[in-house]
């Protein structure tokens, strides 16, 4: 029998293990159908505000020389409200909204404005390193951590995620405080807060000086933590960071994800990155034989 | 280390020349953007100001290249004040680029939207029958007319410039000009950039004589590359699928020619 490549996430079903992660591509419909035409087994939107921001001026992303991206977006987005309209006419794509704010009204708000669209979960950004007074400095606060998800889950009866990273305070607090707050699932992590210099101009590239860094070179840090989080508490687990390829997918299943998101991988491989990682994840369950994801979850804590 | 196309890389400004009293074009030695194909851009950083998709420019000089830029918002003033030996970012090429078929062929551009069509004035055979048609608001904006003559000194061609006022060339909008070109003319394949209407129009007054028809478009970017999103037009992305698309494609396109996103994200009317 072939194998299933479908996953769950405590109680998110996906038809396919690999989503696209926030921040990337999340701001047309018609791109999210693409999307998910491509294999992708959901799609994760921008983090979304209360209001619509237009982010950083440019240089905003670009490639760093050792392999991976360094980006500063600034978390552009057209607002919730405009786009909770923009995604009402969907039924086909699971569509997961990522959120940002600053307080537990901001989320609350924000939710009511989904009321009218198919949302298969709401994943709280609680990561970005480089914007002030959202992001990782919510996520270093255990107490408006606990504040927001408390909030969340009263708001909605889809499931929650929460986004971590890694900040200045422990992010296991971040994590075992969301689990306490009732969060739903766990992705791990966010870019992780760089900058990039120029030597001939000597200054920072980004106009926004520091940056996240993304892609391969912060996919070990990416899997540590899934490997922590999945050791130490009973919660399910998106890993996220560096996946782009069917070996990355698979590591981050052997440490304890269910499922995972790309996004540099895009721009390095564009959008045929989903379907060559799901038929790659497919090969090796054959040869493995391996019939569910679930059977890999976490099987590498068992040597 | 190899060159990370995706990382900017410094180029020095060699040259500037006023082409009119809005655009300019500065030139710079590079390895790579002297070759690139017509159509493609680069991203180009402007050290304290911003960064801009730019078509890139030939040049006459071997191993250069440049870019044309008009003075307009404050991150193309910004670069079109680079002063010779001022230094800037370059990341790229990127996106696709015109399909060059042979015959008889119409070149359309308005403005800055010339510069790919320079390019492809290279890459045209020396059989085809070239028309090239630039728009320019008056006289003081024409540029790239004697370049275009130039350029197809070896070709059987035709230069007709049109400004709206009618100080020089022919008066009127560069798409009335186009609908009677085509309906007069056989073409064999009709290019087209610069401002978006004149796009859409061209593309309409091709498509609808089953002529090839294709257009480069322009959006706001942030990438290059595909991750962003700012680009998107419908399900296409300017930088990755484009910036050249067929008219064919573009005829389906809901967006084009009607709507692009802001900085924020939001669809706004053209």
């Amino acid at each position: 029998m072939e194998p299933s490549i479908a996953t769950s996430i405590g109680k998110i079903q996906l038809d396919k293990p690999v989503m696209l992660a926030s921040g990337i591509l999340g701001i047309s419909l018609d791109v999210f159908n693409r999307l998910y035409a491509s294999g992708a087994g959901a799609v994760v939107t921008k983090s979304l505000s209360t209001a619509p921001w237009e982010g950083y001026p440019n240089p905003t992303i670009f490639s760093v020389k050792g392999g991976g991206w360094i980006n500063a977006v600034g978390l552009s987005n057209p607002g919730a409200s405009n786009f909770a309209k923009m995604i009402e006419p969907n039924q086909d794509v699971p569509i997961i909204v990522s959120l940002v704010g600053s307080v537990p009204e901001d989320f609350e708000s924000m939710i009511k404005e989904f009321e009218n669209c198919k949302v298969k979960a709401y994943e709280l950004n609680l990561s970005c390193p480089h914007v002030a007074k959202v992001g990782l400095e919510v996520g270093d606060d255990p107490g408006l951590v606990k504040e927001i998800v408390s909030t969340v889950k009263k708001s909605t009866s889809a499931p929650v995620i929460a986004k971590v990273g890694l900040g200045t305070s422990n992010y296991l607090n971040t994590v075992s405080t969301a689990i306490d707050s009732g969060i739903d699932a766990i992705t791990a992590i966010n870019t992780v807060r760089a900058i990039a210099i120029d030597v001939e101009t000597q200054r920072p590239i980004l106009s926004n000086k520091f940056g996240g860094l993304s892609g391969t070179p912060i996919k070990p840090i990416a899997l540590r933590c899934v490997y922590e989080i999945s050791s130490q508490y009973d919660v399910p687990i998106i890993g996220c960071g560096g996946v782009s390829s069917w070996e990355d997918a698979i590591e981050f299943f052997l440490a304890g994800a269910s499922a995972v998101q790309l996004g540099s991988a895009i721009g390095d491989n564009w959008v045929g990155v989903f379907d060559e990682i799901n038929k790659g994840i497919t090969q090796y369950m054959e040869r493995k034989g391996h019939s569910t994801i679930k059977e890999m979850v976490g099987l590498a804590k068992k040597s | 280390m190899q060159r990370n196309l995706n990382h900017p890389t410094i180029v020095t400004i060699e040259k500037v020349i006023d082409e009119t009293p809005t655009v300019r074009t500065l030139v710079f030695s590079d390895e790579i953007m002297p070759n690139v194909l017509p159509g493609q851009f680069a991203m180009v950083w402007i050290p304290g100001v911003n960064e801009l998709p730019m078509s890139v420019m030939i040049s006459k000089e071997s191993g250069k290249a440049a870019f044309t830029v008009r003075k307009h918002g404050p991150s193309s003033t910004g670069l079109f004040n680079v002063p010779v030996g001022g230094q800037i970012g370059i990341r790229g090429p990127y996106g696709n680029s015109f399909d060059v078929k042979e015959g008889k062929l119409l070149l359309v551009g308005g403005g800055t939207g010339l510069v790919p069509m320079m390019r492809l004035l290279t890459f045209v055979k020396p059989t085809d029958d070239v028309t090239v048609l630039m728009g320019a608001k008056s006289k003081d904006e024409v540029f790239f007319e004697a370049l275009s003559n130039e350029l197809l000194a070896n070709n059987p061609h035709r230069v007709i410039v049109s400004t709206d006022d009618g100080s020089y060339g022919e008066k009127g909008f560069v798409t009335d000009m186009v609908e009677k070109l085509v309906s007069e003319n056989h073409f064999d394949a009709v290019y087209v950039c610069g401002p978006e209407i004149m796009m859409y129009k061209t593309v309409q007054s091709a498509h609808s004589r089953n002529i090839f028809v294709q257009a480069s478009l322009e959006r706001m970017m942030k990438c290059g590359v595909g991750i962003c999103g700012s680009c998107c037009v419908g399900e296409d992305l300017v930088c990755r699928d484009g910036t050249v698309f067929d008219g064919e494609h573009l005829s389906t396109n809901k967006e084009f020619g009607h709507l692009h996103r802001n900085k924020a994200g939001i669809l706004e009317n053209y």
